[in-house]
């Protein structure tokens, strides 16, 4: 093993594996483009990887005339990229190019430099690391990015185009707003601006609801002392614990006999106890974090214990607030069990039940595409622009999934 | 110090008041947590002893219909009478009616029936599931169409009384029998631990990965770290919908790119097939749960004092061993902790699996179980009890993390 631990070795593994990695990424990032084929191609990558590595170990001018030399290989067929015969010479080229590039970019960065003797563990391993830790990013965001893209994409193209080529996620810009059809049919004929405007109520008013109830809760658990305090706060965590399912089917039966089904009224009468739970525990532990001092001189000054978490609390945990709400905004925007199971009529359906209706063979899968669209971004939006607090919210609390 | 001398014994007015105070604010919290979550609980238990089905929420009801029929010698009121179940019997039946204003009864009224002037009585003990029968009385009127529309116009008032099957107090085993009987139960037992262990376990190194990643400052970094969120904070049905156009088996670009680089003969049918099916969902599962541990290992690590590492570094030890003697046993407490919570909520997990599979190809879990006893084979007392099984491994699940809970780090 030791024996094996010198820089020519390492330089030639980590270029040829890096190599492969940037051959495959470059193959699915061409098919999703153009949908034209191109693939990969494993013992070029590898020859031509380890040669790389080999020279981008010698300084950057090496790196250079390596690379370039891998994009003149690939361009004629002898390259880590195996482009299909048909392709246009333009986009042969451009990935061709991408490839060497990205390869020997990245290679420069992993490799030792300068040595093809022994070396020692240390650098072993950071060489290692830094490879493993270029594919990590390549890894963890094809495989993020892989599913919302073909998301989009699929809304914005016909089902016929997609069933005779489904790598082919090019888009007819000359169709200009025809592109967004399935989202005006969506509106127009299949009433999701009413699916949007009551996933918009429901959410803002679970928020509201579950505020109103947390917030004093979560004061009396941090602040006050009263016997039962320690299981309180325990017990709130066992609440966590009951599956939805369970709780739908006495719900289900409860609403039906009481002719609460399908109402906003039924919907907001179970959402925020969903809710206030998680809500309650976040908020607690921000009230203890809070100086209990700036309260006591709030109480000495003849303020009642309301007013104090009025005029005190609360300013001091706007933070805190927000990361509750955004994060319970998106329990409600996101559930899907209970508004399945309790709405049928489609003039109370929410967002996620008005995609699961479209989930029919008769209805295109642009369709159900451009549901899921319309559903992912406002909650991405909202929380791209507040990533802070949710980041902060999601790990104050031990958090639901 | 004096302070121990000061420990008040009883509980002075202050603190009764502080005490008072706490309990009124945390009330609301209290009875809407005990209305949806407590009373529901109670139900299930109760539900699971019962032989109910989705047709018995609606209690069997007395039906009545009145027309006016024939003309002449031959005209007639008719009362149709139904019971609304095709099974359960109705008792103590009765009909009130007013008939029309000019209206002669004629001859005899049926069994059960009295006419008293214009006000028309019936009462029966007992009809039988499914019955269907007419009430006739023959009539004679002096303008036949006006006693028509009358008569129509008049709803006549029908009570019975019926059994409501959710409230009386017959029990029974059947349905924890029909959950338990042959290897459906043990079957779904496995696939669910298979899902859950699986899928924690998997969500956990994952996330390990990333966040080791992402453990390091340079610009970009928040970019990634919101990026990486994404698939926890999508709705998890547009995810769940986009994994199953994705890896569609006739027309899903995952399949057309494995054919094309050559993994693959033929297309695979991800999610149809056994066993692969199970793989693909607890891939999802995985997929979608990372980012959760991701984000808290991350918090965790930068956390981690970097003085060790400094020392580790001076001492020589290589990335693997730092990562390994030091890393680890730092982040050992949350791993637990999180492994614990995700096991439990990966347990409860329905969504997911009824959007992708539906149950079916052998990715029927114990939730999705729940879900198909209940209203696809509308036996609502069998899902119940499945639902009671699933509590009760979750109470078990529970008492051990409570007790774990003690020693760690609280979260």
């Amino acid at each position: 093993m030791t024996a094996l631990r010198t820089g020519l070795t390492t330089n030639a593994f980590v270029g040829a594996i890096w190599t492969f990695v940037v051959a495959i990424s470059a193959a699915i990032v061409m098919s999703f483009a153009t949908g034209l084929p191109f693939k990969p191609d494993l013992l070029f990558s590898l020859i031509l990887g380890a040669t790389a590595g080999l020279a981008a170990s010698q300084g950057r001018r090496a790196a250079i005339v390596a690379g370039l030399v891998m994009f003149l290989l690939g361009a004629v067929g002898f390259g880590p990229l195996e482009a299909g015969e048909a392709n246009p010479l333009a986009a042969d080229l451009i990935a061709h190019f991408a490839t060497a590039l990205f390869a020997l970019i990245g290679i420069f960065k992993i490799v030792v430099s300068d040595q093809f003797g022994a070396i020692n563990r240390h650098d072993f391993e950071e060489t290692l690391i830094r490879m493993l830790t270029g594919i990590g990013y390549v890894f963890f965001t094809a495989i993020v990015l892989i599913p919302f893209y073909v998301m989009v994409m699929t809304s914005l193209k016909n089902q016929s185009e997609l069933v005779q080529n489904p790598l082919d996620f090019s888009l007819d810009l000359s169709k200009g707003w025809d592109l967004f059809r399935s989202y005006t049919e969506l509106f127009s004929d299949f009433g999701f601006a009413t699916y949007l405007m009551n996933s918009m109520f429901i959410s803002i008013i679970t928020v509201f609801i579950t505020l109103a109830f947390s917030i004093p809760g979560a004061y009396a658990v941090a602040r006050l002392r009263f016997s039962g305090q320690a299981a309180f706060s325990r017990s709130i965590l066992l609440i966590y614990m009951v599956p939805m399912i369970v709780l739908a089917l006495p719900i289900y039966m409860a609403f039906s006999i009481a002719g609460l089904r399908n109402s906003v009224l039924g919907i907001v009468l179970v959402y925020p106890v969903t809710t206030i739970p998680v809500a309650l525990y976040m908020l607690q532990g921000y009230f203890r974090g809070l100086p209990a001092e700036v309260e006591e001189a709030g109480l000495m000054d003849g303020l009642s214990r309301l007013a104090v978490i009025w005029k005190i609390t609360l300013p001091l945990s706007l933070p805190a607030l927000a990361s509750v709400s955004l994060y319970v905004f998106m329990i409600a925007w996101n559930e899907f069990l209970l508004a399945f199971m309790l709405l049928d009529d489609p003039s109370k359906f929410t967002l996620t039940r008005g995609i699961a209706s479209l989930n029919s063979s008769e209805i295109p899968r642009q369709h159900l595409m451009a549901g899921a669209v319309i559903a992912t971004v406002p909650i991405m939006a909202l929380f791209l622009g507040l990533e802070r607090f949710m980041t902060k919210g999601l790990t104050a609390g031990s958090v639901k999934g | 110090m004096t302070q121990e001398l000061d420990i008040p014994t009883a509980k002075t007015p202050l603190a009764k008041r502080e005490e008072k105070l706490a309990w009124g604010l945390l009330a609301p919290t209290l009875i809407s947590v005990a209305l949806v979550v407590i009373l529901p609980l109670i139900a299930i238990f109760w539900i699971s002893f019962k032989p109910i089905t989705l047709s018995d929420l609606r209690p069997p009801v007395p039906i009545v219909k009145e027309a006016v029929r024939g003309s002449g010698e031959k005209l007639r009121i008719e009362y149709r009478l139904r019971n609304s179940s095709q099974t359960k019997p109705i008792t103590d039946i009765s009909i009130v009616d007013e008939l029309p204003k000019g209206v002669q009864i004629n001859g005899e009224v049926p069994e059960g029936c009295v006419v008293n002037d214009r006000a028309l009585n019936c009462a029966f003990d007992q009809i039988e599931g499914g019955f269907n029968q007419k009430l006739i009385f023959a009539i004679s009127a002096a303008d036949e169409d006006l006693a028509e529309e009358l008569a129509e116009d008049s709803e006549p008032t029908v009570s019975g009384r019926s059994e409501n099957i959710l409230t009386n107090f017959e029990f029974t085993f059947d349905n924890f029998v029909r959950v338990f009987d042959g290897s459906e139960f043990f079957g779904v037992l496995g696939v669910t631990l298979f899902y859950t262990i699986f899928g924690t376990i998997g969500a956990l190194v994952v996330g390990l990965f990333a966040a080791l990643l992402l453990n390091k400052s340079f610009r970009g970094q928040g970019i990634l770290r919101g990026l990486y969120l994404f698939p926890y904070v999508a709705p998890v049905i547009a995810v769940a919908f986009s994994w199953l156009i994705l890896f569609d088996p006739f027309s899903g670009s995952a399949n057309a790119l494995l054919i094309q680089m050559g993994v693959s003969e033929q297309a695979i049918n991800f999610f149809g097939e056994r066993p692969l099916a199970l793989v693909t969902v607890t891939v999802f599962e995985i997929w979608r749960y990372f980012p959760l541990s991701f984000l808290f290992i991350l918090a965790r690590m930068q956390s981690i004092d970097s003085d060790m590492y400094e020392a580790a570094d001076m001492d020589g030890a290589s990335p693997f061993q730092k990562f390994w003697y030091l890393s680890i046993p730092q982040l050992l407490g949350i791993l637990s902790v999180l492994f614990l919570l995700r096991f439990i909520w990966t347990f409860n997990k329905f969504d997911d699996i009824f959007l992708l599979t539906g149950g079916n190809a052998g990715t029927r879990t114990l939730t999705v179980n729940v879900y198909e006893q209940a209203f696809a084979i509308s036996n609502i007392g069998a899902g119940a009890a499945v639902a009671v099984v699933i509590f009760c491994c979750l109470l078990l699940f529970s008492l051990f993390f409570f007790k774990f809970m003690s020693q760690e780090e609280g979260l």
